[in-house]
């Protein structure tokens, strides 16, 4: 299968060209900033480094983070480094902790901005010749806007359906012959809940390839939405502090990883507790730096997404380091006897049993000085026995999975369905009655 | 000759016991027979009823988790010796019991074994071939 690259030579540098690259553009934005916004350069004397300072790569480590509470305290234009008349766009954040976040584009920064998104959409394998229907929401959103400019700057069809009224964008699909899928994930589960309903066959539909994004989505969800709407379904990831969609893309060659635009992007995994950059290869929170942004750039951001880099070479080609699925949220970590506990792994571990996705809600104690985790599971149909030893066999099974792949002891017990609280209809995962 | 069971997973909390009973009484749900099977943590509740689909419904909509397996029903004089000599033939087949309970009649003459087997076919056939009397549903049923 021939590999189609939209910028051959960005994407396809040797680690040290793209370094090079990363180096002087890193510098020259540390310069600016320092120069135009107060908050980065106060924090950068506080820690008493100096733009000049930045001499290779690493020295990023010397540069203060950036957290969301940045952006909140200098609502809504504080960290902006371009007068108004320079910012052509806004975008903002839901805010539903507090004040939204909001970011701004200059006119080269969208140009920027919808040739990675058509970068990323020529890694999903779509040409010019493709029928694109965005059901990303359009609004202050960066997913619906983001998209539609990258499809344009494509060259393909745009249909910009946006959000809501399934059955309508089914008709579209229909009669428009849609080839391509933007939309999130679980919205794709519901369009093809939807066309179930209707009677309608995907298999008779164009529908082809999704790229889904913005909000996590586990490997089972891929499996179903590929078998329910008969499409390959890739990755995409991106956030608005960062650019919007389109920061890192997985590529149609492999499914595991996004490769990160490193080009526009450097990406850091560091420690959520010490701040600390870990090695290459190890698990971590993500952290960006933004390399060519204009009007809001941003220094070392920490998403609170985990994730790993992976620098093997891609069978596509393309050099760019990847970045695994993300697994978790730093904010649902745990710290269980000195080791870090995301309630994902602990999901990954039952649905590994079970094939399926259980209620669960982890319980976190502390007896004396010792941390103790029970975990509670719902029993389902597909679980349940008549016989007790099978479901001891089953409770002993998850608590070996999960001392296997956690180092963890816990307790692990099976409890009536609905039984563990949920709020809004999502399951609470986590009880921490820890007094620390 | 295999009965339907209802199996109903128990979290060890008092009351959830009664609220079963209680929900297949309202539905006119017949209970023929039951045992608790208990651990430190979980009970397995298993049921004899006079409908089954009808009482796997309403323990669903209770919220339950429910599963339906097939047991074997044994009927045997209610005097000392009747269990007996049922382990017995199953012991020289070389099966083992998962579990039984057993209840009595109405009469009280008779009294009802009731068995799961790891092997459920070759128990049939060493029970058929110790002449034991293996009851359908129907049977337990109208007793
Ligand atoms: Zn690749």
């Amino acid at each position: 299968m021939d590999t189609l690259f939209w910028e051959e030579e960005m994407e396809t540098l040797p680690r040290a060209g793209l370094e090079s690259i990363q180096l002087r553009r890193l510098r020259h934005l540390v310069a600016r900033v320092y120069k135009t916004v107060a908050p980065y350069r106060a924090k950068m004397d506080a820690a008493g480094v100096k733009p000049e300072d930045i001499q290779s790569l690493s020295d990023l480590a010397r540069l203060p983070f950036t957290v969301k509470d940045d952006l909140r305290d200098n609502y809504p234009f504080g960290l902006f480094t371009v007068p108004m008349e320079e910012v052509i766009r806004v975008h903002a954040s839901s805010g539903t902790t507090g004040k939204p976040t909001v970011v701004g584009y200059t006119k080269k920064d969208l140009e920027t901005w919808a040739g990675l998104m058509a970068r990323a959409l020529t890694c999903a394998g779509v040409t010019r010749r493709d029928m694109i229907h965005n059901s990303y929401g359009y609004g202050l959103f960066t997913g619906g806007l983001g998209a539609h400019y990258g499809a344009e700057r494509l060259g393909a069809t745009v249909i910009p359906v946006s959000g809501g009224n399934t059955k309508r964008q089914i008709t579209i699909m229909q009669d428009f012959g849609s080839t391509v899928l933007l939309a999130t994930p679980s919205y794709a589960l519901n369009l093809a809940d939807t066309m179930a309903d209707l009677g309608v066959d995907p298999a008779s539909l164009s529908l082809r390839v999704g790229v889904f994004g913005a909000e996590p989505w586990s490997e089972n969800m891929r499996e179903e939405v590929e078998r329910k709407l008969n499409i390959k379904a890739v990755d995409i990831y991106g956030l608005s502090e960062v650019m919007g969609p389109g920061v890192s893309m997985e590529c149609l060659q492999t499914s595991h990883g996004m490769h990160i635009f490193e080009d526009h992007f450097l990406p850091e995994i560091i420690d959520p507790d010490t701040g600390e950059v870990l090695p290459p290869g190890e698990q971590g929170e993500l952290v960006f730096t933004t390399l060519t942004k204009e009007a809001f750039p941003i220094i070392r951001y920490r998403t609170k997404d985990i994730s790993r880099l992976i620098y093997d070479t891609c069978e596509c080609g393309r050099t760019l380091v990847r970045m695994e699925k993300v697994t978790g949220r730093t904010d649902d970590m745990l710290i269980i006897r000195g080791v870090n506990v995301f309630p994902s792994q602990i999901e990954h571990v039952l649905m590994g049993t079970e094939g399926v996705e259980p209620h669960y809600q982890l319980i976190v104690n502390r007896e004396g000085s010792l941390d103790t985790m029970a975990v509670d599971v719902e029993v389902s149909e597909q679980m349940f026995s008549d016989e007790v030893k099978h479901l001891e066999a089953l409770t002993r099974k998850i608590q070996v999975d999960i001392k296997d792949l956690l180092g963890v002891t816990c307790k692990v017990r099976l409890v009536e369905p609905r039984t563990i609280q949920r709020s809004e209809g999502k399951a609470q995962r986590v009880i921490d009655n820890r007094k620390i | 000759m295999r009965v339907e069971q209802i199996a109903v997973f128990l979290e060890n909390k008092s009351g959830r016991l009664a609220e079963i009973t209680a929900a297949l009484a309202g539905a006119g749900i017949n209970i023929r027979a039951l045992s608790v099977a208990d651990t430190a943590d979980f009970g397995i509740l298993r049921l004899i009823v006079d409908d089954v689909a009808r009482a796997r419904q309403v323990l669903k909509d209770g919220g339950f988790t429910v599963g339906i397996t097939n047991v074997i029903a044994v009927e045997v004089d209610d005097k000392s010796g009747g269990l007996a000599s049922v382990l017995k033939s199953i012991d020289q087949a070389g099966i083992n019991v998962e579990y039984m309970y057993a209840f009595v009649n109405k009469s009280g003459e008779n009294a009802v074994l009731i068995f799961r087997f790891d092997d459920m076919d070759r128990a049939i056939t060493a029970l058929q071939e110790g002449r034991f009397s293996l009851l359908s549903g129907a049977q337990i049923c109208s007793l």
